[in-house]
C-alpha cells in the first residue's frame, strides 16, 4: 500500500545572482491518509520551500535541483504544468500564514470559492456556491450567505482564516498543507482554528502537514514530527517521542526554548547563535557551531538520520549513538 | 460612500473657484472689455461713461462676484477677434480638441495594457526589451518632433496621410464630427498617434510595474496554490488589482493630454481649442483666453472628480472608509 | 581632499563604472554641456551678431548636399545664420534655462516644503493646499497659460528682451509642488527621528534644526528628482518655444529653430527642423538616463517613478 505523500532526497535551490543557494538539502519523509505530520523548525529552515517544493509552486530563481515527491504514487515534480495545475487545490490544498494576504482584496468571497470549485470540477455554478456554502457551515462560519457577498476586509482574522480553511477543504482534497496557519492570529484564535483543522482532518481522513516554528501547537495537533536545520531534518519521529525524550541537540535546545516548560521568574533558555543564512552552512553537520556536544567528527562529517532506538524515531547526530 | 462623493465634489467646487479668481484678476488686469465691446475708436469721456455702465469702477470682489455669476449662466464675456460671446466660441472648437482626445485615450488603453500585461508576465521576452527600450526613447521626445517626424514620413514623402486640418466633417446636432466620414478618419489618424506618443510610454511601463508588484502578492500565489487556469489568475485576479492604479493616473494624465493638444492641435492645424488658445495669444483676445482656462479649469476638475469617484466604486475598500 | 577619497571609494562611484548606460550618458552629457559653455569659443559663427549672416544665404543644405559648402556644416536657417552654430547657443539658452527653472523649483520648494513638515499644523495645511490645487492642473499648461499671460503683459518686444530670466520664472513656478511634496514627505520622516529629538532636548532653536540638521537629510529625493525636473525643464522651454512663447527667433533655442523650420520641410528644407531636433532629443535622452541610474543606484526600492 503506496503512501499518501513519499518525499524522497528532495533538493531544492535557488539561482541567485552571485551563487547557488541551497534551500532544503535532500529531505525525506513520508504521509499516509489521515496521518498528521508537522515540519518544525526556525525561520530560514526550509519549511515553507518544502510545502512549496510539494506542489511544484516555488517562486521564480527556485527550482528543484534533484529527489522525487510522489503524491498518491505519481511524481508529482516531473508533471507537465496543465496536470499540476489539476492538483493543485484539487487534491493538494495549501493555508498560506496570513489570512488577510491570502485572499484577493478586490473580490468577493463568493468569487474566491466559486471559482475554486469551477476550476476543478464541471458543476454549475449554482452548484458550486451549494458547495462553498456547505464548506463554510462546515468551518463554524456564522451567516455564511451574508459572508459570501462580503469582501475579506469586512471580515476578522480569525473569519479569514477559516475561510481560507473553507477554500481549502472545497474539493475535498486528499492532503492539506498549512504553512504557518496562525501565526498570524491571536492566541485564542489559534487555538479555534486548530481545532477547527484538527476536527476536519479526522472527520474526512486527510493527510495533514502543518509547517511552523511553534512547538507547542506541534505537539498538540499532530502524531509525527520532522524538525529542519538549514535545510536538512536533523530529527524525526512520533510527535511523543520526540517531544519527550529529543535527542537531537538542536531539538533539546528548542523543547528547553519553550517557556511553558519553566517557573516563573527563572531566565528563559536560549539555544546560543544564530541559524547559519543558507549561502553560509558550515561544513559537516550544520549545527556543530551552536551545539553544546559537538566534536572533531562534527565538523567534518555530515551526519545522517538513523533510528536509534526501538521508538520510533530517526535523528542525525553523531554523538547520540 | 455618499460622504466621500460629497467631499470630492466640494473640493472641486474649490478649485473651480481659485480658477476662477485666477482668470477674473487677469481679465481685470489685461483684459479690455470696453475694447471688445465697442472696438478701439471711441473717445475717453465715452470711455468713462461706459466703465461706469459695466460696472467697471466698482471694488475688486463685487467685480469678481459678477464674474462668477456670470459664468454660472454662461457669460464668459465677448471674443475680440470672433464678435460672438467668448463661450460660444469654445464650444464651437471643441468637438474637435474632444473628439482628438478620445481617439488617443483609446489607442493607449488599447496598446498599453495589453503590452503593459505582456512585459509583466514574460519580461524577458524580446518583444517586452524592445517595447522597454522604446519607451525610454520615446520619452525623451517632444510631441512636437513626434508630430513632425510621421507628418514627414506619412505625408511628405509617402503620401498616405493628409497633414493638416480635419477634413471633411458631418454636423450632428451642432456637433462638427470626423467620425462619420473616412477623410474626416484619415485626418485623425496621425494627430491622435502623435498625441499617443507622450503618454503611451507611461502607460506601458506604468501597468507593467503594477502588473509585476502584482503577481508577487500573497494571494497571486494563493491563487496558483489553488490550481486556477492561468488566464484567470493574470486577467481576474492580477488585472483588477493593477487595474485601480492606472485608473488614478489616467485621470490626472488625461488633463495633461489635454495641455498637449495645444501642441498638437498647432503643428495639424486643427482647429480645436488648443489651436483657438494660440490664436487668441497673439490677436491679444484677452476674454477668450480667460473663457479658455475656466472651460479646461473646469474640464480637468470634473474628470478628477469623476476619476476619483470611478475609482471608489472600483475599489471596495475606499467605499468602507469613505478615504483613499 | 578627504571628501574626494570618501567619494572615491563610495557605491556611487562602484555602480557608475559598471554601468556602460551611465557612462555613455554621462559623457554626453558633459561634452554638450562642454560645447554649450564655450560656445563663443567653439561655434563657428556668433549668430547673435547681426553683422555675421545674410539673408541671402538662407536656406542652405548641409556640406554633404548638393547646393552647402563648407562654410555651412549643417546649412543655415531661413534667416541665413549657420545651423550648427545657432544650434550650439541654442542649446547653451536651454541649458541656462532649464538649471536655472530646477533651481528656483527647488529652492521654492524646499522651503515650502521644510516648513510645511516641519512646523505642521495651519501653515501645513495652507500650504499643502496651494500645492494641490497647483499640482491639479497640468504643469504644461500653467507654463503655457503664464506665458501667454506674460507676453500680453510685456507686450512681443518686452517680452523677447526679457525672455530668458521671464521662462526661467515661468517654468519654475509651474513645478515647484513636486519638490514641495517630497520634501515635505522626507521632512515628515525625519521629523520624528532620535537625532532630532536630541538636538531639541540639547536646546538648538528651530531654525539652526530646520536647516541645519533636518535639511541635509532630506536631500537625497531632491537630488534623485532634479535630473528629471531638468529634462522636463528643457522639454517645457522648446514647447513654448515652440508655440511661440518662448525663446524668440532672434535669440533662438532649440524649440524656436524647430518651429522656424517646420512650415519648411514640406518645401524641403528638412535640415532646419531635423538637426536641431536630433540634438534636442539626444540632450533630453542622456538627462533622463542618467536620472534613471542616479535614481537606482541612490535608493532601488522607493522612487518606481
Amino acid at each position: 500500500m503506496s503512501h499518501l505523500l513519499e518525499v524522497k532526497d528532495l533538493e531544492v535551490k535557488f539561482a541567485l545572482r552571485f551563487g547557488e543557494l541551497i534551500a532544503i538539502n535532500g529531505i525525506s519523509f513520508t504521509l499516509d491518509r489521515g496521518e498528521r505530520l508537522g515540519i518544525v523548525g526556525e525561520s530560514g529552515a526550509g519549511k515553507s520551500v518544502t510545502g512549496f517544493a510539494i506542489i511544484n509552486l516555488l517562486s521564480k530563481p527556485g527550482y528543484i535541483s534533484a529527489g522525487q515527491v510522489l503524491f498518491e504514487g505519481q511524481e508529482l515534480n516531473q508533471l507537465p504544468e496543465e496536470d499540476m495545475r489539476k492538483i493543485r487545490g484539487n487534491r493538494i490544498s495549501m493555508i498560506f500564514q496570513d489570512p488577510m494576504m491570502t485572499l484577493n482584496p478586490v473580490l468577493t468571497i463568493r468569487t474566491q470559492m466559486v471559482e475554486t470549485v469551477l476550476a476543478h470540477q464541471n458543476v454549475s455554478k449554482a452548484d458550486a456556491m451549494d458547495i462553498a456554502l456547505e464548506k463554510l457551515k462546515k468551518v463554524h462560519i456564522p451567516s455564511p450567505e451574508k459572508r459570501l457577498h462580503q469582501y475579506p476586509h469586512e471580515c476578522s482574522g480569525g473569519m479569514r482564516q477559516r475561510i481560507v480553511a473553507a477554500i481549502a477543504l472545497l474539493t475535498n482534497p486528499s492532503l492539506i498543507i498549512a504553512d504557518e496557519p496562525t501565526t498570524a492570529l491571536d492566541v485564542t484564535i489559534q487555538a479555534e482554528i486548530m481545532d477547527l483543522l484538527l476536527e476536519l482532518c479526522e472527520s474526512e481522513k486527510m493527510g495533514f502537514i502543518l509547517i511552523t516554528h511553534d512547538l507547542s501547537v506541534v505537539s498538540q495537533v499532530t502524531e509525527k514530527i520532522a524538525v529542519m536545520y538549514a535545510g536538512k531534518i536533523v530529527e524525526a519521529g512520533s510527535t511523543e517521542a520526540i517531544i519527550q525524550d529529543p535527542k537531537h541537540p538542536y531539538t533539546q535546545g528548542l523543547i528547553k526554548a519553550l517557556p511553558g516548560s519553566l517557573q516563573p521568574g527563572t531566565r528563559l533558555n536560549q539555544i546560543p547563535g544564530m541559524m547559519p543564512t543558507l549561502t553560509d552552512i558550515p561544513p559537516g553537520c550544520a549545527f556543530h557551531p551552536r551545539c553544546k556536544i559537538s566534536d572533531t567528527v562534527c565538523q567534518a562529517e555530515v551526519p545522517v538520520l538513523i533510528s536509534i532506538d526501538e521508538y520510533d524515531r530517526m535523528t542525525a547526530c553523531h554523538m547520540v549513538k | 460612500m455618499f460622504a466621500f462623493i460629497v467631499r470630492r465634489i466640494i473640493q472641486a467646487i474649490i478649485v473651480m473657484l481659485v480658477i476662477s479668481l485666477v482668470g477674473f484678476s487677469i481679465q481685470h488686469q489685461i483684459g479690455d472689455p470696453i475694447r471688445d465691446l465697442v472696438g478701439q475708436r471711441v473717445t475717453p469721456a465715452e470711455r468713462e461713461v461706459i466703465r461706469d455702465q459695466l460696472g467697471l469702477n466698482d471694488p475688486f470682489y463685487i467685480q469678481y462676484a459678477r464674474f462668477v455669476k456670470n459664468a454660472c449662466q454662461g457669460d464668459l464675456g465677448l471674443s475680440f477677434f470672433y464678435k460672438k460671446p467668448a463661450l460660444e466660441v469654445i464650444v464651437s472648437k471643441a468637438p474637435a480638441t474632444i473628439e482628438l482626445v478620445i481617439v488617443t485615450a483609446f489607442i493607449i488603453i488599447v496598446l498599453s495594457i495589453p503590452a503593459g500585461i505582456y512585459s509583466a508576465i514574460y519580461p524577458k521576452s524580446w518583444f517586452s526589451r524592445i517595447v522597454m527600450a522604446a519607451s525610454t526613447i520615446g520619452v525623451a521626445i517632444p510631441v512636437f518632433l513626434t508630430a513632425i517626424a510621421l507628418i514627414y514620413l506619412f505625408a511628405v514623402e509617402l503620401n498616405w496621410l493628409p497633414s493638416f486640418g480635419r477634413g471633411e466633417t458631418v454636423n450632428i446636432w451642432g456637433w462638427e464630427s470626423g467620425f462619420f466620414t473616412w477623410d474626416g478618419l484619415k485626418h485623425l489618424v496621425l494627430p491622435s498617434i502623435s498625441l499617443s506618443s507622450i503618454m503611451l510610454p507611461l502607460f506601458i511601463r506604468l501597468v507593467r510595474a503594477e502588473m509585476m508588484e502584482v503577481l508577487e502578492t500573497e494571494y497571486i500565489k494563493f491563487a496558483w496554490a489553488k490550481g486556477l487556469h492561468r488566464q484567470r489568475v493574470w486577467y481576474i485576479h492580477a488585472f483588477k488589482n493593477t487595474l485601480l492604479p492606472v485608473i488614478t493616473v489616467f485621470g490626472v494624465q488625461l488633463g495633461i493630454l489635454f495641455a498637449f493638444t495645444i501642441l498638437t492641435e498647432t503643428v495639424f492645424q486643427w482647429h480645436g481649442m488648443g489651436f483657438m488658445f494660440l490664436e487668441a495669444v497673439e490677436r491679444s483676445d484677452t476674454s477668450l483666453l480667460v473663457a479658455y482656462l475656466v472651460v479646461v479649469g473646469a474640464i480637468f476638475v470634473v474628470v478628477n472628480t469623476i476619476v476619483d469617484i470611478v475609482y471608489g466604486f472600483v475599489n471596495p475598500m475606499v467605499r468602507i472608509t469613505g478615504t483613499k | 581632499m578627504k571628501a574626494w577619497n570618501r567619494f572615491k571609494s563610495s557605491y556611487l562611484l562602484y555602480s557608475f563604472k559598471r554601468d556602460r548606460v551611465a557612462i555613455f550618458s554621462f559623457s554626453v552629457l558633459s561634452v554638450l554641456v562642454i560645447i554649450s559653455i564655450l560656445a563663443p569659443v567653439v561655434a563657428p559663427y556668433n549668430t547673435y551678431d547681426t553683422a555675421t549672416f545674410d539673408i541671402m544665404d538662407a536656406e542652405t543644405p548641409p556640406a554633404w548636399m548638393e547646393g552647402g559648402g563648407e562654410m555651412f556644416m549643417l546649412g543655415t536657417d531661413i534667416q541665413g545664420r549657420d545651423l550648427l552654430s545657432t544650434m550650439i547657443y541654442g542649446l547653451r539658452v536651454s541649458l541656462i534655462i532649464g538649471c536655472g527653472a530646477v533651481l528656483l523649483q527647488a529652492f521654492i520648494g524646499i522651503l515650502v516644503g521644510l516648513f510645511s513638515g516641519y512646523l505642521g499644523g495651519k501653515l501645513d495645511s495652507f500650504l499643502m493646499r496651494i500645492a494641490d490645487i497647483q499640482f491639479s492642473i497640468p504643469y504644461l499648461i500653467v507654463a503655457i497659460f503664464t506665458s501667454a499671460i506674460f507676453k500680453l503683459a510685456f507686450g512681443v518686444g518686452r517680452y523677447a528682451e526679457l525672455a530668458v530670466p521671464l521662462l526661467i520664472i515661468i517654468i519654475g513656478m509651474s513645478e515647484w509642488p513636486k519638490y514641495a511634496r517630497t520634501v515635505r514627505a522626507s521632512v515628515l520622516g525625519e521629523r520624528n527621528k532620535e537625532y532630532v529629538e536630541a538636538a531639541r532636548v540639547i536646546g538648538i532653536g528651530r531654525w539652526q534644526i530646520m536647516f541645519r540638521h533636518v535639511l541635509p537629510n532630506t536631500l537625497t529625493p531632491v537630488l534623485v528628482i532634479s535630473t528629471i525636473q531638468v529634462a522636463e525643464a528643457v522639454m517645457s522651454e522648446a514647447a513654448l518655444s515652440f508655440l511661440g512663447l518662448g525663446m524668440p527667433i532672434t535669440k533662438p533655442s532649440l524649440g524656436s529653430l524647430i518651429r522656424a523650420g517646420f512650415e519648411y520641410i514640406f518645401s524641403g528644407s528638412w535640415w532646419i527642423t531635423f538637426f536641431p531636433g536630433v540634438l534636442l532629443i539626444i540632450f533630453i535622452l542622456v538627462i533622463l538616463l542618467l536620472g534613471d541610474w542616479l535614481r537606482d543606484v541612490l535608493n532601488p526600492k522607493l522612487y518606481k517613478g
